[in-house]
């Protein structure tokens, strides 16, 4: 395995932005939300309401597509695919679970009480290999 | 010293001999010449009737069959050996050349006998035996017409086969014996009887105990005049230089009654000689009834000299079938190479023939010849079965058997040949529907009992190649040769896999043990409308990219609900989510139906001030219609409002769905169409369109013979006759390439659409997850005769019900793209953003690239990228 985790201190936590009313979501598919500086991520909402967000940019196909893909799990773990190569990565931690030396930057999010998703300008996790968000 | 081996014939049995050499002796220092006589390399002659409809030469080529991945082997094909010199040691061919050899192999093969009965050497007499015996059969037989009759002389396997093709080729077949039974060499009398009532019921008129044929010339349509006054009246040549000579057949049988057929052609098949003229001429010894003789090392007389296959008498016997055969190119190949262990130790006899439906089997001692054998027989009239088993006198060993009706205790049975029964009650083996609980099972059979005889594979080849890593049946065939000649022990083979504890998976997923066809089922019964709703119950986890859009396809194929209707919606797969084709930069392509081709000048120029406007790439995709390339997810909604006002719908060029129904222009135009194919094509593709299927669906509708609109190279097509359609199904393109094959002839346009449903639904409810037609079919049990049961003989009693969830289908379809421009729910999700929905994808970039506009990719040298 040639990824390596860094996952930084959450301190003085990263800023976070507003990305829409939990509502929006469709249960096990992703929208796209664009941030401040132009980056993007793929925001998803589970079966079960838990919501995440990773980097957008499909790390093997190199376009903006993660938010099309479909959300299931692979032996149990959390998982977007990719709608273009079909590679699948951890929602929880961005491993790539067919390619392990390719993974996915995931972002922190957060409900509020109001139902409005907000996700952090910055991810928690980043990969080596992976793609600038 | 490089040795020269020189190979005469180059049939199944010569591919064997050379194929042998390249894979178990691929380091012998041979140079080996293969002269064939016909145009083609070697073909497979055991499945020479699969020819028929298809007219398709190369797919009954063998794998390899000009040996190009061995260096060491020249075929020349097309070439006719002359003499052998066996002084000199080198053979002459037609063309005046010399080839000389240091070994040379006889593959010669066998000819068609023709008796010398009365005409036979007639215009419009026939032999089956290679494929331009049936090029011309066929000819003579469109020449002739539908409903013109046909004679087979010589009722065997080879001859029910041939009565099978004039059926196919919409004539009615007669089938003459001079026994008083079908298939005599392989059936009893008892059998017989049974096998004769199937094969009249399929449409065959079967003449029994024929002892005397006479065939005649007659010009077609003055039969009755000619008729009156005898042979005498009958011998002018006129009309066979009019090429519309018929033939009529008097056939008296040995009671002296005589039936005279007024035929359009004979076909001779009643046996074959082996071709040993080559040798004789050469002064090499023959056997007294013909063939080159040999001893148990396939050498001839002269030892630079080898005869493998059916032109060789081994040890005076001549074997008429493929299994002894490879089993001598295997020894020759051997002994030629130094490894002197081999030799011919016999030959497996057991025939096996399904046709029309017709299951016939025979193995071992099938007449009970054995002195004081025993016989059961289990013969039920009602279930129309008949099955035979010979044991020894102490009931104990099986000796042979045979099968009419159901060949199913077939299988297991002819293993057991020459071995102790492992039931002590033999009726129980052979009673239909006992045979699970009789102890006969895979488990049963010894490690060195054969399970492929073309191939000589046994069960302990087969556990072997198992252990050996090889888990699936694609995987045994590859590495022992089982189950790629006639296919008859592939049932077998999986049962050889289960047995060693191979479990063959049809889970489709890690979420869901069942297949496919079997989640098509469960939705069908259950009424189960959610995925939500059938993982609870049905599966496990949250589902993935597999098991989701499966069940989206089966929810859509079985209701005409939105695709993106509630919890659908999350099911699909990115193309049917956006209703649209991604392309690889994350733009879509958007294709507007077209059925049949068919435009109008408003909307060309729709489409053109679309793809301005957008600016979008333009191409003409293959299946006749427009793809408008590199729209961004937020531009979709605006474009399909300017295609839906300009009377366009969606083409559904994104999901497992019907895409095309190409066409020629057909009798509006054309002037050689014989039926309106666009009229037909738009038909059939306003009928389908939308409908959701394991795979894409396309179709094609030709005007005439000439298909023009390439219909065989599609899931279905159509191609008019002077009479109405042929129906042809499971061609396609891609990867593996494969031309459709003929269901049905000569249909109306009413009995055509039916067909086309039912073909389809039954498709939709049985194929395998991302299975297109093709497999589909060659992996359906019956293959092609099964489908033609079911669709055109309702064999399963399903066609009702197909045509009805088709009819659901046609009367519930909506244009996805109108009913989401409808719906602002559905709309929001078009948008590029959920936070911005008008800001552009800043990642989205194209460039000019020969003035071609093409999409620029993340990471690119001409994007910055943020770090």
């Amino acid at each position: 395995m040639t990824a390596t985790l860094s996952r930084p201190a959450r301190a003085g936590a990263a800023p976070e932005i507003a990305v829409c009313a939990v509502d929006r979501l469709i249960a096990g598919r992703g929208v796209a939300a664009l941030l401040p500086d132009g980056r993007q991520v793929a925001v998803y909402k589970l079966d079960d309401g838990e919501v995440h967000a990773v980097c957008n940019i499909d790390p093997v196909a190199r376009a903006a597509v993660m938010s099309r893909g479909l959300v299931g799990d692979r032996a149990g773990v959390p998982a977007v695919i990719s709608p273009i190569g079909k590679q699948a990565y951890a929602l929880e931690d961005g491993r790539g679970l067919d390619d392990p030396s390719r993974g996915i930057s995931v972002f922190p999010t957060r409900v509020a009480e109001d139902g409005t998703v907000y996700v952090a300008t910055e991810p928690a996790v980043r990969h080596a290999r992976a793609t600038a968000a | 010293m490089t040795e020269h081996i020189v190979v005469v014939g180059h049939g199944m049995v010569s591919h064997r001999f050379v194929s042998t050499l390249g894979s178990r002796y691929a380091d012998a220092d041979v140079a080996v010449t293969v002269i064939g006589e016909e145009p083609d390399p070697a073909y497979d002659r055991v499945g020479l009737s699969a020819y028929v409809g298809a007219w398709e030469r190369d797919a009954l080529h063998l794998d390899d069959a000009r040996h190009s991945g061995d260096p060491r082997v020249t075929v020349r094909s097309g070439r006719l050996v002359t003499a052998i010199d066996t002084a000199a040691r080198r053979v002459e061919l037609d063309s005046g050349e010399y080839v000389d050899y240091d070994t040379l192999v006889l593959a010669t093969g066998s000819r068609a006998f023709v008796p010398p009965v009365p005409g036979h050497d007639l215009p419009g007499c026939h032999v089956y035996r290679t494929l331009d015996d049936l090029d011309a059969i066929r000819a003579a037989a469109e020449r002739a017409g539908a409903g013109a009759h046909g004679v087979v002389v010589g009722g065997g396997l080879l001859g029910i086969e041939a009565a099978n093709a004039l059926s196919l080729l919409g004539l009615v077949p007669h089938v003459v014996e001079r026994n008083d039974r079908l298939m005599p060499v392989q059936v009893d009398g008892r059998g017989g009887a049974l096998l004769c009532d199937l094969i009249r019921d399929r449409g065959i008129d079967v003449h029994l105990s024929v002892t005397d044929t006479v065939i005649e010339e007659s010009a077609a349509g003055e039969a009755d005049a000619a008729g009156g006054d005898g042979a005498a009246a009958a011998g002018g040549g006129d009309a066979s230089a009019s090429g519309d000579a018929g033939l009529r057949v008097a056939l008296t049988s040995d009671d002296g009654e005589t039936d005279v057929v007024d035929a359009a052609l004979v076909v001779f098949s009643v046996g074959v000689r082996p071709r040993d003229e080559l040798a004789r001429a050469a002064g090499i010894a023959v056997a007294e009834r013909g063939g080159v003789l040999t001893d148990r090392a396939c050498r001839t007389s002269d030892p630079h000299v080898y005869a493998i296959g059916e032109c060789a008498a081994i040890e005076g016997t001549c074997y008429g079938l493929v299994g002894p055969g490879y089993t001598s190119a295997e020894v020759a190949a051997g002994q030629i190479t130094g490894d002197a262990g081999t030799e011919f130790t016999g030959a497996d006899l057991a025939t096996k023939l399904k046709l029309m439906g017709v299951d016939v089997a025979s193995f071992g001692d099938a007449h009970g010849r054995t002195p004081d054998c025993l016989e059961v027989v289990v013969d039920d009239p009602v279930a129309r079965t008949y099955n035979k088993l010979v044991l020894s006198d102490d009931a104990l060993t099986l000796l042979g058997g045979v099968f009419v009706g159901d060949a199913g205790p077939y299988q297991l049975l002819k293993p057991l040949l020459g071995r102790t029964l492992p039931s002590s009650n033999p009726l129980s083996l052979i009673t239909p529907g006992a045979a699970a609980d009789s102890g006969v099972g895979v488990d049963a059979l010894p490690d060195d009992a054969q399970i492929c005889s073309c191939n000589a594979v046994s069960k302990g080849d087969l556990r072997e190649a198992i252990c050996g890593g090889a888990c699936d049946v694609p995987a045994l065939k590859a590495c022992t040769r089982a189950g790629t000649s006639c296919g008859s022990c592939l049932p077998l083979m999986r049962q050889v896999l289960e047995a060693e504890g191979v479990e063959q998976s049809t889970a489709l997923c890690e979420h869901f043990d069942q297949s496919r066809s079997e989640l098509y089922e469960i939705v069908t019964v259950t009424g189960i409308r959610t995925f939500s709703g059938l993982i609870g119950r049905f599966g496990r986890g949250i589902g993935c990219d597999i098991c989701k859009p499966t069940v989206a396809s089966i929810l859509a194929s079985t209701s005409s609900d939105h695709v993106l209707d509630g919890e659908q919606a999350a099911l699909q797969d990115t193309n049917d989510h956006f209703l649209a084709n991604i392309q690889k930069n994350g733009t879509y392509s958007v294709v507007p139906r077209m059925p049949g081709g068919e435009v109008t000048a408003e909307q060309l120029i729709v489409i053109g001030e679309i793809a301005r406007a957008h600016d979008l790439y333009v191409k003409v995709t293959g299946g006749q219609r427009i793809d408008m390339f590199g729209a961004r997810v937020e531009e979709l909604p605006a474009i399909w409002r300017r295609l839906v006002d300009a009377g366009m719908e969606s083409g559904h060029a994104y999901g497992k769905s019907l895409r095309t129904v190409k066409s020629c222009v057909g009798t509006s135009w054309c002037r050689y169409g014989q039926q309106d194919s666009v009229a037909m094509a738009v038909l059939l593709e306003t009928r389908y369109r939308g409908l959701r299927a394991p795979h894409k669906i396309k179709m094609a509708v030709s005007g005439c013979a000439r298909e023009c609109a390439e219909a065989r190279g599609k899931d279905v097509g159509v191609i008019a006759t002077e009479n109405g359609w042929n129906l042809y199904v499971g061609g396609n393109g891609g990867a593996t390439p494969r031309h459709a094959q003929l269901l049905a002839g000569d249909l109306t346009d009413d009995q055509l659409i039916r067909y086309i449903d039912r073909t389809v639904m039954f498709y939709v409810r049985t194929a395998e997850r991302l299975q297109r037609m093709a497999p589909w079919l060659e992996a359906l049990e019956g293959g092609l005769d099964h489908l033609r049961e079911v669709v055109c003989d309702d064999s399963l009693g399903l066609a009702a019900e197909l045509e009805e969830r088709m009819e659901a289908h046609v009367a519930g379809y909506v244009d996805e793209w109108a009913a989401v421009l409808d719906d602002p729910d559905k709309l929001a999700r078009f948008v590029s953003f959920v936070n911005a929905p008008e800001a552009p994808d800043p990642t989205v970039q194209f460039e000019q690239r020969d003035g071609r506009k093409v999409p620029v990719l993340l990471g690119s040298p001409a994007m910055p990228v943020r770090s």
